[in-house]
């Protein structure tokens, strides 16, 4: 009986998916109603639950995808991975005002790359003060402060040693999972509730799925004018990092 | 046919994948360039040209409603698949980078919110 069970849920891993993200999904919303009076939004404490079980699968299973490692569970990253998560980003468009994109525009475009800047030289200063001084270490670090992408690819390039390029990922993984939670705990303050400042908000953040959760957890009509600066986020921050921002603190180092 | 409206946003997407990695390639990135967001530009303009002699009819439309609800159990299902034990594991240096990062990137949303309002007071 348990064997069949278990065989069941494997063999539609995304159908289990859907069960199991719905009941995660519902208690979320049923705790932000009845706990906080909706004052926390159900969707923040969904993506925060998520979070919490994926670390307590990785303790687990010792994987590196969360739930998504247990084999009942596979069907969780198929459903959370890359395909389905644009493919839901694009749909967020849909409805979307034309005229606020164009509006927020050049701001969005300038916050990109100052977004991009501003995570490379704090990730950089970091590892400076923890005692690194080669140059590539430090830039490798540094790109990993700007996404978990950047990092890996900027080691590569300027041929980092693999333990400095899983400490950029894991930067920009932290940086990742902070955006999801805390998002909407400082969107009043930052002034996030309207499309200018979120295409701003999503230029200067630029980790995809940070701020498709973030956003996501604060007012999903946002999604789109954020999704839209985050988007370019991660290439120009691999077009920046192992050039012009390496030759930088080449120079300086 | 929600399938019209289903296959339109897959079109969108793949067109927006195909022209990101091109636009990688061409800066000589190995990364997918916007590809999302010339997607959902893609999605914008398809939507709005189609007027009035293709404009998508409502069980269409449903297809792409469906996928936009869809949106946050899926960003739930990807916060459930993240590596946050390595996150977390992985000591000060990459906790303090990412903290760091994240702090000094909050700070500057409505800084340059409000530069962009004041050059563009139609904003």
């Amino acid at each position: 009986m348990l064997d069949s069970l278990g065989s069941v849920l494997t063999a539609n891993g995304l159908l289990t998916a859907f069960v199991f993200v719905g009941v995660l999904v519902w208690f979320s919303y049923e705790a932000s109603e009845r706990l906080t009076a909706g004052k926390l939004h159900g969707s923040a404490i969904a993506i925060t639950l998520g979070l919490l079980l994926a670390w307590a699968g990785g303790h687990y299973t010792g994987g590196s995808k969360g739930l998504a490692d247990i084999a009942l569970l596979t069907g969780i990253g198929t459903l959370g991975g890359a395909m389905f998560r644009d493919f839901a980003i694009v749909a967020t468009a849909y409805g979307a005002q034309i005229d606020e994109l164009r509006k927020a525009g050049l701001a969005g475009a300038l916050s990109i790359l100052a977004g991009v800047l501003l995570s490379f030289v704090v990730g950089a200063v970091v590892a400076v003060a923890f005692g690194y001084s080669d140059p590539v270490a430090i830039s490798t670090i540094g790109a990993g402060a700007v996404t978990y992408i950047v990092g890996p690819v900027t080691g590569t390039a300027l041929g980092a040693s693999s333990e400095v390029i899983a400490l950029s990922i894991a930067a920009g993984l932290v940086k990742s999972i902070l955006v999801m939670v805390g998002t909407p705990l400082v969107a009043t303050r930052i002034g996030l509730d309207n499309p200018f400042s979120a295409m701003v908000y999503g230029g200067l953040m630029g980790t995809t799925s940070g701020v498709a959760a973030g956003l996501a957890a604060t007012d999903p009509k946002l999604v789109p004018y954020g999704a839209m600066t985050a988007t370019f986020y991660t290439g120009v921050g691999c077009l920046l990092a192992p050039s012009l921002l390496f030759l930088c603190v080449r120079a300086l180092a | 046919m929600v399938i019209y409206g289903v296959a339109l946003l897959a079109f969108c997407m793949l067109v927006g994948a195909l022209a990101g990695d091109a636009l990688g390639r061409l800066v000589g990135v190995e990364a997918n360039v916007g590809g999302v967001g010339i997607a959902m530009l893609l999605l914008l303009w398809l939507s709005n040209l189609s007027r009035p002699r293709l404009q998508l009819a409502l069980p269409s439309q449903s297809g792409i409603h469906f996928w936009n609800a869809m949106y946050i159990p899926i960003v739930v299902a990807m916060a459930a698949s993240q590596n946050v034990r390595a996150a977390l594991s992985s000591g000060w240096l990459a906790i303090l980078a990412g903290t760091l990062a994240v702090m000094a990137s909050f700070a500057m949303v409505p800084l340059l919110s409000r530069l962009g309002r004041r050059r563009n007071p139609h904003a």
